[in-house]
């Protein structure tokens, strides 16, 4: 791959990458979250298309279209999320889309005998000959359902497998017999690019690391002669914003403790006029932990109190204790696209936009535009449907919800994911202005972010989730970006 | 603009229905606009329209309710066993709406409860219903005495009562009621926030489950007045009355710009489309057109809305 560059609207996802892969050889690419490391691999993949560059393939030029195409020119993704059809067989799985027929145009009868003695080929070249041929996909194990999926790319004969976050769902003695299975598949020819977060994994699979960082190469190096530090160094780089506002804050009463609460062990005390910042890897299991706290998912151990209710409680109980959450998926939960801006921002409190059970809605779009105009909001009327909002706006209407309903604490999981620079500035600042010692009534914030320098600017102490386990909470000034990636990558204390 | 946008998008049902009349204006000539045929349009469509309120709300909120026709055989042979059984007709007319509601109840726990689509758990109480009805009717007509519940429809003579039959009146209320919860109540913008994004409405504190419920409950409960109305035009309890009842409830509902997907929906909006369905109805009758055609044109009519409201949504 040489020069690959690829926008997506003002943003650079991968901004001239050239890389390249041997056969017989494991080359990992580490980055931080929204590096562009998704984006690289969908170009390999075909799955997405550059805007500029070119990819050589065994020395022909290679431009898939689809991933389909990629697949037929001999490269295979194999994504964090399994696709396999969970109803059919092993066998029918490894052989889908080019099942051995007879009979004309390739509508005849399926040949049963060769699917089975194609299947065993390919399980017995992954050294794992003990998966049923005939089992139903959705009754594997995910490392076993993994190699069904590894081997279908073997089935079609596929030079180079791209392997992403392969062991995010795996167990640790799993995660071993993968990476046996990676050197075998190595010493068979293929090339091989591995994607993870995870640097001693890396360190030990891999034979060079490419790290990038904001669409670029920020260093690469064989996996030997790279230290754990160097690659987390590499990946931070040097840049720190300065565009976070900071009021005077004063600590105030306790209003939400935990202790050993749910499968993170959280044991933390949030007080009013601060912020919490939660730092960790996608999939670690901060969002869990949030829906939780929130009621949006069941937890059973642990203790937890709000002000001065204690215990688990529903979503509309929460919100009654005085906890507003707001959602990372702003599409597909945050907000309901199709009604209008007045409608999704008074939609947790109703009851006093009209006498008893009935709602005006002249009166919910008057708070509406109240709320518009303190946010900045730009659309046409509080009655335009959410769907026609840019994303800044839509996340700006999905915290205007927690302000309607005057919460006393704000749970924002990835408050800024996906949205513009400018309307990024007005939500740090409307977040600082909620805990300043000046506010009539300082309120108390919680945030997960993948950002690292927006935690680092915002919050008062910040905590890193690691393979579900919330850690030590400290003070912000004491972690640097470097040491909070440290944390979330490599296990043990930094 | 957005007033003109919002304009254009709740113009389609009165379009419609205008065309319709015009063309069978046309074809039929000035008496099918006299006073008399348009109460017999009303009296035609006060079954279909009552049962497509509560179907309205059912598909604002992202549902679908299969049950309809058998709720309203089941609630005629429920009133006319009450009537044998000497109940009296207020007794028996209760009655017969409460084996609706309870049915509603039913399909509402079932849908919450075992997490399972709408449709299927409908259909199945669609048959089961209808089952039941056909059992404690012993599979036959119940006739039953004559009381007021056979004058609900009828057309009065002069100078008696309030202009149209009471059954309208019913009908004109329930509307009003039920436009008012959904347009004006918190339960109203609950089922708007469910339809739209079930998730959005759990995460903001809606009680999914609990309304859920409701709204089934509340669309039998209206199914069952709707069975009170057909009582009063049979006059007799018929377990297979209604048969394919919740299809034209449905169209109804989807003439009118409702959306399968949920989230979109309003109280005129379904009268107009089931005013619709009955103005080709009884105009093809006038005319003289066989049932074919009707039914072709009544077909039409439905894909035409679908098609008008995808493209809608796209510009």
């Amino acid at each position: 791959m040489r020069g690959i560059r690829k926008t997506f609207g003002a943003t650079i996802a991968v901004d001239g990458v050239d890389l390249s892969v041997a056969p017989g050889e494991v080359c990992a690419i580490v980055g931080q979250n929204g590096a562009g490391k998704s984006t690289l691999m969908g170009i390999l993949a075909g799955a997405i298309q550059p805007d500029a560059g070119e990819m050589t393939l065994g020395g022909e030029s290679y431009r898939p279209q689809n991933p389909l195409e990629a697949r037929r020119a001999g490269v295979a993704m194999i994504y964090q999320e399994l696709s396999l059809a969970p109803h059919l067989s092993v066998a029918e799985n490894i052989l889908l889309g080019m099942e051995p027929t007879r009979g004309p145009l390739g509508f005849g009868l399926l040949k049963r005998d060769e699917m089975r003695r194609r299947t065993s080929e390919v399980l017995a070249r992954l050294g794992h000959p003990e998966i049923g041929i005939d089992a139903a996909a959705g009754s594997l194990s995910p490392a076993a359902q993994q190699l069904v999926e590894i081997g279908r790319a073997l089935a079609v004969g596929c030079q180079v497998l791209v392997l992403d976050e392969p062991t995010s769902s795996l167990a640790r003695a799993d995660t071993q017999r993968l990476f046996q299975l990676i050197d075998e598949l190595k010493r068979q020819g293929h090339a091989i690019v591995y994607i993870s977060h995870f640097i001693e994994e890396v360190k030990e699979v891999a034979d060079r690391i490419v790290v990038l960082r904001d669409g670029r190469v920020a260093g690469e190096g064989s996996a030997a002669a790279l230290s754990p530090t160097e690659i987390v160094r590499l990946m931070v780089g040097q840049s720190m914003d300065t565009l976070y506002p900071r009021s005077a804050r004063t600590r105030g009463e306790p209003i939400l403790e935990l202790a050993d609460f749910g499968p993170a062990q959280a044991t933390l005390t949030l007080h009013r006029g601060e912020i919490i910042g939660i730092a960790g890897l996608l999939g670690a299991g901060r969002t869990r932990f949030l829906r939780g706290l929130f009621g949006l998912a069941p937890v059973k151990a642990g203790r937890v109190k709000l002000a001065t209710w204690s215990g688990v409680a529903e979503p509309h109980e929460r919100w009654q204790q005085g906890m507003g959450f707001l959602s990372e998926d702003r599409k597909e939960e945050g907000l309901a696209l199709a009604l209008s801006i007045a409608n999704n921002m008074t939609l947790s409190r109703l009851d006093d936009l009209g006498p008893g059970p009935l709602v005006f809605p002249r009166r919910q779009q008057h708070a509406a535009s109240r709320w518009m105009e303190r946010l900045r909001i730009k659309a046409g009327s509080p009655r335009q449907a959410v769907s026609e909002l840019s994303g800044g706006n839509q996340q700006k209407v999905a915290m205007a919800r927690l302000l309607h309903h005057d919460v006393d604490v704000f749970v924002l999981d990835e408050p800024t994911r996906g949205i513009d620079v400018a309307s990024k500035a007005q939500i740090y600042e409307l977040i600082d202005e909620l805990v300043a010692a000046d506010a009539e009534r300082p309120r108390a914030v919680i945030i997960v972010s993948s950002y690292l320098p927006e935690l680092l600017g915002l919050c008062d102490r910040i905590a890193v989730m690691r393979r579900g386990r919330l850690g030590t909470l400290r003070p912000a000034s004491e972690w640097t970006e470097h040491s909070l990636m440290l944390q979330a990558t490599i296990s043990g204390e930094a | 603009m957005l007033r003109r946008r919002e304009l254009l998008e709740s113009a389609g049902p009165y379009l419609g229905l205008a065309l319709v009349a015009l063309i069978f204006g046309f074809l039929v000539g000035p008496q099918f606009f006299r006073s008399a045929n348009l109460e017999l349009i009303a009296r035609q469509t006060a079954i279909v329209c009552t049962a497509a309120l509560g179907m309205t709300m059912v598909i604002v909120a992202g549902g679908i309710d299969l049950s309809v026709g058998s709720v309203v055989a089941l609630t005629t042979v429920v009133i006319a066993l009450g009537l044998r059984a000497d109940w009296g007709p207020g007794l028996s007319m209760l009655a017969g709406i409460g084996a609706g509601t309870f049915c509603g109840l039913v399909s509402g726990a079932l849908i919450t409860r075992l997490r399972v689509v709408p449709f299927i758990v409908t259909l199945g109480m669609m048959i089961l219903v209808r089952g039941s009805a056909k059992g404690l009717s012993g599979e036959r007509r119940l006739e039953a005495p004559a009381t007021w519940l056979n004058d609900l429809l009828r057309t009065l003579e002069p100078g008696h009562g309030f202009l149209i039959p009471l059954g309208l009146w019913i009908v004109i209320v329930l509307a009003i009621l039920v436009a008012i919860t959904l347009e004006y109540t918190r339960f109203g913008r609950h089922l708007f926030s469910i339809g739209s994004n079930e998730r959005t409405a759990r995460l903001c504190g809606v009680a999914v489950e609990r309304t859920k419920i409701a709204i089934y409950t509340i669309a039998a409960t209206l199914s069952g007045i709707a069975g009170v109305l057909q009582f009063s035009r049979l006059s007799v309890g018929d377990p297979t009355v209604a048969d394919g009842l919740e299809l034209s409830v449905i169209a109804a509902v989807i003439i009118g710009g409702g959306s399968l997907s949920g989230g979109r929906g309003t109280v005129p909006g379904t009268l107009l489309g089931a005013a619709t369905m009955a103005m080709i109805q009884i105009g093809c009758a006038q005319r003289g057109l066989p049932n074919w055609v009707q039914q072709i044109v009544t077909g039409t009519i439905i894909v035409l809305a679908v098609a008008l409201d995808r493209w809608r949504q796209k510009t």
